[in-house]
């Protein structure tokens, strides 16, 4: 379970998405919230944002799994994404992918057994000038080595 | 006297260690008893110098860089004393790779504190709207349209005509709507400008509303770019504060404001039918066209949806004429354009320059070739969608028709290198793979395509019937090229059949059959 978040609570959940139900189209924020809040989107939720915006379950439920970011469980204690875009590919980026995956055992998109690391993939930071780069749990790396990224790894790991 | 230091918060410089170096500075100076100002400027685009730190003096900005935190004290004892240091890189204004740019839409960007409405000002931010609100819609139209802005996000569309479309439809609301989903790798003149300039941005999609008649607009941005949202959210409450946002604007009876909203890591949703879906709080699948967004766009209603780029010219051409921007450029591609220069090398950065530079004079000249030393081998131009050029093209000059005919495209203008160790046959797979991964499953060549172009690809790669199995990568790019709605699935063949062309001897097998065929078909 990903530290900082709070448990589902459906009262909880029910507040956050009254709060943002008015906005034109609110749903990508109303689940942008619940993720934030939550670190992931509860499937009880659903039929809750289902009925404050007066669309369908299937409809909000097409919503969420459409967009990558939006997650059906917790992620691992820390997401390390990996940019494997152009840029970074043409600045060594796949080695170093290969090299995080070796170290931490997991594939890209994986989490590691003991639940602390979530390594993914992710297409463009818009960093491409000091490419490769990375970003571990919001903080962003650019001008990726073999020693960076074993630093994250462990930093990660921790 | 209070020294002041600017220390940048761009993406890219936070990303190699900005954050600790301003950190840093304002630790030593509080060590020392040291009056310091330091301000969180944008990027001066000059990214291998990252970070790079400025101090103010009466003879101008003087450069560091790069800096890290351990340089600080060393760098304060400098700024105090001579100014002399190892990292010192002169007078920021005369660095030649800056010195040579034609910098019209990011004039400020680097310059100016992006959190300040005054310092935007005081650098004539708002000159534009201010000559807005004293001319008729006709006469912006008028001054738009002669600029020969196009649309900077990749279609090439002039933006006077969109404006003018959406100007004369009739309806009870209107928006403007601004495209930040920046996510072609290799671009990030977008991120750049909403974290160097984020005024500049909410100046021309202000013009935009008083031109047409819309009283509300949305920023799109990736939830890739977390700074620029915090960037652009603090622009806008900075705006609303000074009158620029909001009812009466400037004090006239203009009414505009502005809200950010966050996308959701879908590709796709770069395309501007698919944005709109998911605005409106869908799934970011295209829309078929007509309707265009102009006539029925956001929520039913006519809008304006313009890239960054093209809303961030805007105040330029309203401030200086629509002659003062038409007269840089070439052809049909008028003005300037933010190129960047990405993936393999060693100057790399945001070079804003008239059209008409030549692909080798940014490559290797400019960018300075590679950063590992080796050899260039191919450069994609205008991101995933893009067409990987061998050396051989390097005399194309940078030009909307220019490109299109060698069979590229420029994009959003941007540019990685590789070297001679890439395997083009790779990047190739790598561009259907994007495609499958990021279709958003309307149009059945891409949705369906995408995943046969990956798997008849590793074919070839494994040497299976090679020459059949690229007859059917021709075949299915012409099917996804045509058959689809959008430039997804209808430009993925871009760098596949490019890195084909012009890179035939990574495909392996006997070619002859399929590339006469290849040429034949074009």
């Amino acid at each position: 379970m990903t530290v900082g978040y709070e448990p589902w609570d459906k009262a909880r959940g029910a507040e956050i998405i009254a709060e943002h139900a008015g906005l034109e189209g609110a749903t990508l924020v109303i689940l942008h919230a619940l993720q934030e809040a939550f670190g992931y989107v509860p499937e009880p939720a659903i039929p809750i944002v289902a009925e404050a915006l007066n669309l369908s379950r299937a409809e909000v439920h097409g919503v969420f799994t459409f967009y990558h970011d939006f997650r059906k469980q917790p992620a691992g204690r820390h997401v390390l994404k990996l940019c494997r875009a152009e840029a970074c590919q043409a600045a060594g980026g796949d080695r170093l992918a290969a090299r995080a995956e070796a170290r931490l055992g997991v594939s890209l998109g994986n989490t590691t057994a003991d639940e602390r690391v979530t390594l993914e993939p992710i297409y463009c930071l818009g960093l491409c000038a000091t490419a490769p780069s990375a970003m571990l749990d919001g903080r962003l790396i650019g001008r990726l080595d073999e020693a960076r990224i074993d630093a994250l790894v462990a930093e990660a790991q921790r | 006297m209070t020294m002041r230091v600017y220390v940048p918060r761009d993406a890219a410089a936070v990303a190699v260690g900005a954050d600790d170096v301003a950190l840093a500075f304002a630790q030593a100076a509080a060590a020392r008893g040291a009056a310091i100002e330091i301000i969180r400027n944008g990027s001066r685009g000059l990214c291998w110098l990252e970070p790079m730190v400025e101090l103010s003096t009466a003879q101008g900005r003087i450069a560091f860089g790069p800096v890290t935190p351990a340089d600080v004290p060393s760098l304060l004892d400098a700024m105090a004393g001579n100014g002399q240091h190892a990292l010192r890189l002169g007078g920021t204004d005369e660095i030649p790779w800056l010195k040579r740019q034609t910098r019209l839409t990011f004039v400020r960007c680097g310059v100016v504190d992006p959190r300040s409405v005054d310092d935007y000002r005081a650098h004539g931010g708002y000159k534009g709207l201010e000559r807005a609100l004293t001319l008729s819609s006709d006469q912006i139209l008028a001054d738009v349209t002669t600029s020969g802005l196009r649309g900077r996000g990749g279609a090439g569309f002039p933006t006077g005509i969109k404006w003018k479309t959406v100007a004369q439809a009739c309806a009870d609301r209107k928006y403007i709507v601004c495209n930040a989903d920046e996510g072609d790798s290799g671009t990030f003149a977008d991120r750049m400008i909403m974290e160097g300039d984020p005024f500049v941005v909410i100046e021309g999609m202000t013009i935009a509303g008083i031109t047409v008649g819309a009283t509300k607009g949305y920023i799109y941005i990736r939830s890739e770019y977390p700074h620029a949202v915090e960037a652009m959210n603090a622009a806008i409450i900075a705006a609303r504060r000074a009158g620029f946002l909001g009812k009466r604007i400037g004090g006239t009876k203009h009414e505009f404001d502005l809200e950010v909203r966050v996308g959701a890591g879908a590709y796709v949703c770069g395309e501007e039918t698919s944005l709109l879906e998911s605005l409106e709080g869908r799934r970011g699948i295209v829309r078929a066209k007509p309707p265009l967004p102009a006539h029925k766009g956001l929520f039913g209603r006519p809008s304006v949806i313009n890239n960054v780029l093209s809303f961030a010219a805007i105040p330029f051409i309203l401030d200086n004429g629509a002659k003062a921007y038409a007269d840089f450029g070439m052809g049909r591609s008028r003005g300037t354009m933010p190129i960047q220069l990405a993936g393999n090398i060693r100057y790399g950065g945001l070079f804003e320059t008239a059209f008409g530079v030549t692909l080798g004079e940014l490559v290797d000249e400019i960018g300075g070739g590679t950063f590992t030393g080796r050899e260039v081998r191919a450069v994609q131009v205008g991101g995933p969608l893009g067409a990987y050029f061998p050396r051989a093209l390097f005399d194309t000059p940078f030009d909307y028709e220019a490109f299109a005919a060698r069979d590229g495209l420029i994009g959003h203008g941007g540019i990685v290198v590789f070297d001679d160790t890439v395997d083009m046959v790779k990047q190739a797979r790598f561009a259907m793979e994007f495609c499958a991964v990021e279709s958003c499953g309307k149009c059945t060549p891409c949705r369906i395509g995408s995943t046969r172009g990956v798997e008849t690809i590793n074919k070839i790669i494994n040497g299976e019937r090679v020459a059949e199995n690229l007859a059917v990568i021709e075949d299915l790019c012409n099917t996804m090229k045509f058959g689809s709605l959008c430039a997804l699935g209808g430009f993925t063949p871009y760098p596949v059949m490019s890195a084909l062309k012009h890179f035939r001897e990574d495909f392996g097998g006997d070619l002859g059959p399929a590339l006469a065929r290849l040429q034949a078909a074009e």
